[in-house]
């Protein structure tokens, strides 16, 4: 501010004007990345399906019982589009069912493991000495440890269910996300600023929270529509192992229908390509749009 | 991975310190120190893990909610007197405390209890099926390892070319897609359709063992269990070359190298690609564990005769001795290759071992 100006500057707008701007640039980024806006507009229409399927197929289309008289087996036509299984199920009301369970475990298991990934990530990064070893440690085995294999055995020892699909998956799979967050939490924690705040006698808890977690949220953030994609990926494999809520329809509970009556060399073809390509298109779209929110953050990536 | 508890900015609590640490991320191991405390440190994260996963395996299995007996009393009709004739048999009975130390002493001795649905040594069943698995797995490590560093410095060579373009997105869909799934699609194709290849198993029964019948016969059912796995791994390690090779293209020995008459292929083969390989190698052995927990469910779908298919098993009985046993061994080798990779890591990088 120059002495011979003495105007008030409101500094509350200020910051809402650099934000605005903030937000309007990385709009303009996002928008510029064809496979980003491709991603998102495929992610909106598989989320809107998933919210509207009670709309779309009644749940009595899902009852065995009332499907006696449609053909089993039917390869795709125009009757049954994406064809019908062993019980004469219609394909494409299966797969809209279990668009709901497979999208909403893969985005529940995704936010307990930001959240202990974030917070084991902070500590690790922020307090030296024997605490932070022992975090750290701890991080390390977990990320040497494949998740999967850690929730196999949480989900076959704790009750059968879509909730317990989610905490296996939440419980195992924030490692990596630690490992990024310490990364950065260690580079943020040498800058002035923080130096600043301790010296005016800043405690951990307002260093953590006021300064470190603001600085860490965008990479967990983008991080967070990457995992989105892995967890969904889990959560069909769990329930392709037979980890799963069998009477809830999720796209491995189909896929695990289909190996259990040996479609693939069978030849009922449908029964294996479509659920698989839902999972595929759903993760590949989460990741595009991860992607591109991790090259918005890091300009670093950018030129990759 | 031990590595960073020595690299943590410990400098007894002072602050001011805070900025003249070095910042090493996780997977990087520290530098310098003489080769046996190097070592001793690398152990002594590996048994740190290794206790982690023997005390998780038994509080897992023993601990949590859903008592294994009752369970298997779901499944089928039990009267009071057979579940309590199951669980004195199981040890279920007893304390905690003392189960905790038959688990122990039962560990260094090599019982790993009995299996519920085979009704033998838990033990006696991993050694059976493990040879299968280090085959598999070993198989398609090496030509993941070999596919996708050799495609990933190609990809980062000719950045934005249509090969990175192709290379990228096919490894972006690969990773998108769950490993069993593209193995009921392969089995579908080659298995199914085209009936080139052996739906399942490992060797078709009746043949000699060790003959070369026998051999190509087992290569036959090789084939699509690897190439799944490789399918689903490579891609990782593409990235990863790529990232990491991209790193060293601007790095001025290279404009160097050139300077000095080289020709390109010779500059990234001699030079770039060396330097980029160091970084890749401790990724590369981290996601062994990733590939060994991907040999699960394409054991399952091909019907491979190993520690996955035994595990698929112990899932579906629900057989917990089993499964403990099948999560202990896994792990055990999984933390051993990262033992391994630290060591070959300090080997391969004469900035380590320097000091």
């Amino acid at each position: 501010m120059s002495a011979s100006s003495p105007t008030v500057v409101d500094t509350a707008k200020l910051v809402r004007d650099r934000r605005r701007a903030e937000v309007t640039k990385n709009w303009y980024l996002f928008r510029s990345d064809v496979s980003a806006m491709v991603g998102a507009g495929v992610l909106i229409v598989f989320i809107l399906m998933a919210i509207f399927t009670p709309l779309i197929a009644n749940e009595s289309m899902l009852d065995v019982t009332q499907q006696l008289d449609v053909a089993r087996y039917a390869p795709p036509s125009l009757e049954h589009p994406l064809g019908t299984d062993n019980l004469g199920r219609e394909l494409w009301v299966r797969i809209l069912w279990g668009s709901r369970v497979s999208i909403l475990v893969g985005v529940a298991a995704t936010l307990m493991s930001m959240v202990i990934g974030t917070i084991m990530g902070l500590s690790a990064g922020h307090f030296t000495g024997f605490f932070g070893a022992v975090v750290m440690r701890f991080i390390d085995f977990f990320l040497v440890l494949p998740s999967l294999l850690l929730a196999i055995v949480l989900s076959s020892v704790l009750e059968r269910g879509v909730f317990t699909i989610v905490v296996a998956i939440g419980l195992t799979s924030w490692a990596s996300t630690a490992r990024i967050v310490r990364s950065q939490t260690l580079s943020v924690e040498s800058r002035l600023y923080i130096e600043r705040a301790r010296i005016l006698g800043a405690g951990h808890r307002h260093i953590l929270f006021k300064h470190l977690l603001p600085a860490v949220m965008p990479l967990v953030l983008a991080n967070t529509t990457l995992t989105v994609g892995t967890a969904i990926i889990a959560e069909s494999t769990l329930a392709f192992l037979g980890l799963g809520d069998t009477n809830k329809e999720s796209w491995g509970t189909i896929l695990k229908n289909s190996m259990d009556i040996s479609a693939a060399t069978a030849g009922y073809w449908w029964y294996v390509l479509t659920p698989g390509i839902a999972i595929l298109l759903v993760v590949l779209a989460f990741t595009m749009v991860g992607r591109a929110l991790e090259a918005i953050i890091n300009p670093a990536l950018r030129s990759r | 991975m031990s590595s960073s508890i020595q690299n943590l900015p410990t400098s007894s609590g002072s602050p001011d310190q805070g900025g003249t640490e070095p910042k090493t991320d996780i997977g990087e191991p520290p530098k310098g120190g003489s080769a046996v405390s190097y070592f001793l440190r690398k152990l002594g994260g590996a048994l740190t893990s290794m206790i982690l996963v023997v005390v998780l395996g038994f509080f897992a299995f023993r601990m949590l909610p859903g008592d294994p007996v009752l369970k298997i009393a779901k499944e089928r009709p039990m009267s009071p007197a057979q579940i309590a004739e199951l669980r004195s048999q199981y040890g279920l009975d007893k304390p905690v405390i003392v189960q905790f130390w038959d688990y122990l002493v039962g560990l260094f001795t090599g019982d790993l209890g009995q299996s519920y649905v085979y009704r033998k040594p838990v033990s006696a069943l991993i050694v059976e099926y493990l040879g299968p698995t280090l085959l598999l797995t070993a198989t398609a490590a090496v030509i993941a390892i070999a596919l996708g560093l050799w495609l990933g410095q190609l990809a980062a060579w000719r950045r934005n070319s249509l090969f990175d373009k192709l290379a990228s997105g096919t490894s972006l869909v690969f990773w998108s897609v769950p490993t069993f799934w593209l193995g009921l699609i392969l089995l579908m194709i080659f298995g199914g359709t085209l009936q080139w290849l052996p739906t399942g198993g490992m060797i078709t029964p009746g043949l000699e063992p060790w003959s070369l019948a026998a051999v190509i016969d087992v290569i036959k059912h090789l084939i699509l269990p690897v190439v799944t796995l490789v399918a689903v791994v490579y891609a990782q390690f593409l990235m990863i070359m790529r990232a990491s090779l991209l790193e060293e293209m601007s790095e001025d020995y290279l404009t160097t190298a050139r300077a000095k008459g080289l020709t390109e292929d010779e500059v990234r083969t001699k030079h770039a690609v060396p330097n980029a390989l160091l970084p890749t190698v401790t990724v590369v052995f981290l996601h062994i564990g990733g590939l060994i927990a991907g040999a699960v469910t394409v054991e399952a779908v091909f019907s491979w005769p190993g520690l996955g298919k035994l595990t698929f098993e112990a899932i579906s009985g629900p057989d917990l001795p089993l499964l403990q046993g099948t999560f202990v061994v896994f792990s055990a080798i999984i933390i051993v290759m990262n033992l391994a990779a630290d060591i070959i890591y300090r080997w391969l990088d004469p900035r380590v071992r320097r000091a």
